[in-house]
């Protein structure tokens, strides 16, 4: 067994320790009906968590996702609003859209050889900006389709409802835990993150693979932004605020290095459900203040990042003593 | 030229702003030998090899590949041509797994998925063909360098195939994994690979290569059958010594010398050099001989306090017991350091030549005691003056001017300190002939004046003109101390080329 998987294998025990320890208290979280809301309530920041853990296994960070989630939304809604083409043909161009100016990013971030955190540090304002030049005001969307969309779930046993949105999410992490672990590019994505200087002189198309990656998170943050306009039948430029901070969040507890190369786009799924966990716990309580939120995930935040750290330290030891 | 050649380089030429790296080197591998190629610091070899694979592009020359002409971009041209490098620090990526580093970018796949058990499958059997059996699905970094220099060998030969280029790949393995890969390597050259192996071990040279090819300062010395060559030959090849017979004419005799005033008892560090003791007088010069990696600048760190001391290890000054166990221990006992590499180590090139005297003065007397923009202007003046540094005024950035002259700043830099021990790692390295008689001269004055000093070198004559003693160091050891009449440039290259004693040598590293 590879320490590689102590994190993620962390990450699991605790979050099934906290399940089961919430479900003694309050046996009712233990129902279809609170694993279907959690999916749901989750699955827009699940879908970014994803693009995020590919741009952190690189070594890099996206800071734009939160604005470009937004203004998704508020682009979904205005177009639906004042035009009468079809959401799937709207989701395509704002997929093409967001995909693009991923690709931008990830084109300067290599090209003029700038920090992604600078590069998509603009690019959060830009998109906020561009959410605010749309509308400032939060419009609702009712367009038929977005109803059925809605409207369709599978009951599960136990009057839980697994729905489309959420059902969205599950399909993003499947397919992209196969694109992590069976493709060139996933391959290339971790060599990355283990060294751009030593994968360039292995024959990774550095440039290639860069722009990929941050397309990739544009387009799951727009995917992301779909899934949140369906969620909330609305367009708003002020919403989600520090989402890409949440998603950052989520794959770090998922047991992904911050300084990449080590990790898995699975464990990320676990710190999203983590999160859903101690937000369903709060609710469920009903007397603790919603922030509590906050300062569960940023000590358990803490405490992985210093857990890795003891994890590097432990083997560095270990291996110095073997060898 | 040779039949028999896999590569040959003719003329290679290679200018970099302000200095020839390579001059007209010529260089010819045959099929199924191993070729050393050998040189101290800034000899070339290193532009050689990039200019070989394509690292670099070269200004002049032709390189052949199997007769044919190449001319290869970058070092992903030169593999796929058939040359492969594996360089000391393992170019591999420590996070991925051992098969996924033999395999990246060319997996076997199937509908655009990599198929992972035929990649291991195929991984273990090409490690196989290296006698390794281990666990392909672990990560790179759950093996030792040895292993992981096993697997990028095996990585290189497998995408290139005709040369490799083993560029210091014993430099952190011990004595049985430099074994295991010499029996890999020699398992390679019965295939008629051509391998081009660069070390500072001399002993592995004479084990391993079948011709020596020497470098230095850019031009090819020497191409020589490593059989016929008398190690004490390949040393004056190396250091560039016609062995005129050069010995002191000098001055002060160790044995009129006081008592020492600093004592340096079973000094050392487990895995960088083996203990020593050290005496140094006031006003006398010690100077440490030794080929590249032998431990010189190890030596100097060391006393320095770069690099804290194992327990055991005793310093004592004036009789008094004290501890150097970091760069401001040292500082505050007057000791002052010039580190080899300048542009890396010593200047701070974008501050101006003021800045950069005024800089371990002002370290020294620490951050809440400003030394004054008088004080420093006069300190600056002052050793511009006395230090001849070339220059149109003390303000001027210390990156335009000459080695020598930003040498003389770095000398002035510690001088401001008034150090009582002084330690000069290469001091007159890559400066002109003029500026290096200063410095020589500048040395012998500092020395009159009652200040002791530890000088490191490479010029022998040089070392033999000022020291009163000499340090013989080899393989990370001292193996030798000269003094007085001993000091000769012969007897220096004897004590550095000389067998080792046998069963003392099993520590290669």
């Amino acid at each position: 067994m590879s320490q590689r998987y102590l994190p993620l294998l962390a990450t699991l025990a605790i979050f099934i320790i906290a399940y089961i320890a919430s479900t003694f208290q309050f046996p009712p979280m233990f129902s279809t009906r609170v694993i279907g809301n959690l999916l749901t309530d989750n699955a827009f920041l699940g879908i970014a968590a994803v693009g995020m853990t590919f741009v952190i296994l690189s070594g890099g960070i996206d800071l734009s996702i939160g604005s470009v989630i937004a203004f998704t939304s508020i682009f979904l809604a205005m177009i639906l609003a004042t035009t009468s083409i079809h959401p799937l043909l709207a989701f395509a161009i704002v997929l093409v859209m967001t995909t693009a100016f991923g690709a931008l990013m990830g084109a300067i971030i290599h090209y003029l050889d700038m920090p992604a955190f600078i590069v998509t540090l603009a690019g959060m304002f830009l998109a906020r900006g561009l959410a605010f030049v749309v509308s400032i005001d939060s419009i609702p969307i009712k367009h038929p389709f977005y109803e059925t969309l809605q409207d369709w779930y599978l009951r599960l046993p136990g009057g839980g409802r697994f729905t489309l949105i959420g059902a969205a999410m599950i399909v993003t992490f499947l397919v992209c835990i196969v694109i992590a672990h069976r493709t060139r590019f996933g391959a290339n994505v971790y060599a990355l993150g283990g060294g751009v200087a030593t994968a360039k002189l292995m024959g990774v198309d550095v440039a290639r693979t860069t722009i990929a990656i941050y397309a990739v998170s544009g387009l799951l943050a727009g995917l992301s932004g779909i899934v949140y306009s369906i969620y909330t039948s609305a367009g708003y430029s002020l919403a989600t605020v520090g989402v890409e901070l949440d998603a950052i969040a989520a794959v770090v507890i998922g047991g992904t290095l911050l300084s990449g190369g080590v990790g898995f786009v699975a464990g990320t799924f676990i710190g999203i459900a983590i999160q859903g966990l101690i937000q369903t716990y709060i609710t469920f309580d009903g007397t603790l203040s919603s922030w509590w939120t906050k300062i569960l995930i940023g000590i358990l935040l803490f405490s992985f990042v210093a857990m890795q750290k003891g994890i590097l330290l432990f083997s560095k030891d270990r291996s110095q003593k073997a060898g | 030229m040779d039949d028999n050649a896999i590569l040959s380089a003719t003329g290679i030429t290679k200018i970099f702003p302000g200095a020839k790296a390579l001059d007209g080197v010529n260089f010819s591998l045959r099929r199924g030998e191993v070729h050393a190629l050998l040189g101290e610091n800034g000899a070339g070899k290193s532009t050689l090899i990039k200019c070989l694979t394509g690292a670099y592009r070269r200004d002049g020359g032709t390189v052949t590949l199997d007769g044919e002409p190449i001319d290869p971009k970058n070092p992903l041209c030169a593999q796929a041509l058939g040359i492969g490098t594996v360089y000391q620090e393992v170019n591999l990526l420590p996070n991925l797994s051992v098969a996924e580093n033999l395999f990246l970018g060319r997996q076997p796949r199937r509908f655009g998925l990599i198929r992972s058990s035929a990649m291991k499958e195929n991984a273990r059997a090409l490690l196989a063909k290296y006698g390794l059996d281990i666990n392909v699905s672990a990560s790179l970094d759950s093996y030792s360098v040895a292993v992981q220099q096993v697997i990028a060998i095996a990585r290189a030969v497998d995408l290139s195939g005709k040369v490799l280029i083993l560029d210091e790949p014993t430099a952190s393995l011990d004595a049985r994994e430099v074994e295991m890969l010499f029996a890999i390597v020699r398992d390679l050259k019965a295939k008629g690979l051509g391998i081009i192996f660069i070390t500072h071990f001399l002993e592995q040279v004479y084990t391993l290569s079948d011709r020596i090819t020497v470098l230095r300062n850019g031009r090819l010395v020497a191409t020589r059958e490593t059989a016929t060559l008398p190690r004490q030959e390949l040393v004056t090849l190396m250091l560039g010594h016609e062995l005129q017979e050069l010995s002191k004419s000098s001055h002060r005799k160790s044995e009129q010398l006081s008592e020492p005033r600093y004592r340096f008892e079973n000094y050392g560090k487990a895995g960088t050099i083996k203990p020593f003791d050290l005496l140094v007088h006031r006003g006398e010069v010690v100077g440490i001989a030794g080929l590249l990696g032998s431990g010189r600048t190890e030596t100097a760190e060391l006393l320095f306090g770069l690099k804290a001391p194992d327990s055991g290890s005793k310093a004592t000054i004036d009789g008094s017991v004290v501890s150097v166990n970091s760069p401001r221990a040292a500082i505050a006992r007057r000791f002052g350091f010039c580190p080899e590499d300048r542009k890396v180590d010593g200047i701070v090139g974008d501050l101006s030549i003021r800045e950069n005297i005024a800089l371990a003065l002002q370290a020294r007397q620490g951050w809440w005691k400003p030394v004054s923009r008088t004080q420093q202007n006069a300190l600056a003046d002052q050793y511009i003056k006395a230090l001849d540094i070339r220059t149109t005024d003390r303000e001027k950035s210390i990156r335009l001017l000459s080695g020598g002259n930003q040498q003389k700043a770095i000398l002035a830099r510690w001088l401001a300190t008034n150090p009582e021990f002084l330690i000069l790692d290469e001091p007159t390295r890559g400066i002109d002939v003029g500026a290096h008689g200063e410095i020589i001269r500048l040395i012998e004055n500092l020395c009159a004046d009652g200040m002791s000093l530890l000088v490191i070198s490479s010029e022998l004559d040089e070392l033999v003109t000022y020291s009163s003693r000499v340090l013989v160091l080899r393989d990370r050891q001292h193996v030798a101390e000269l003094s007085d009449e001993e000091i000769t440039t012969t007897h220096i290259i004897n004590a550095i080329a000389a067998r080792p004693s046998q069963p003392e040598r099993s520590q290669v590293a």
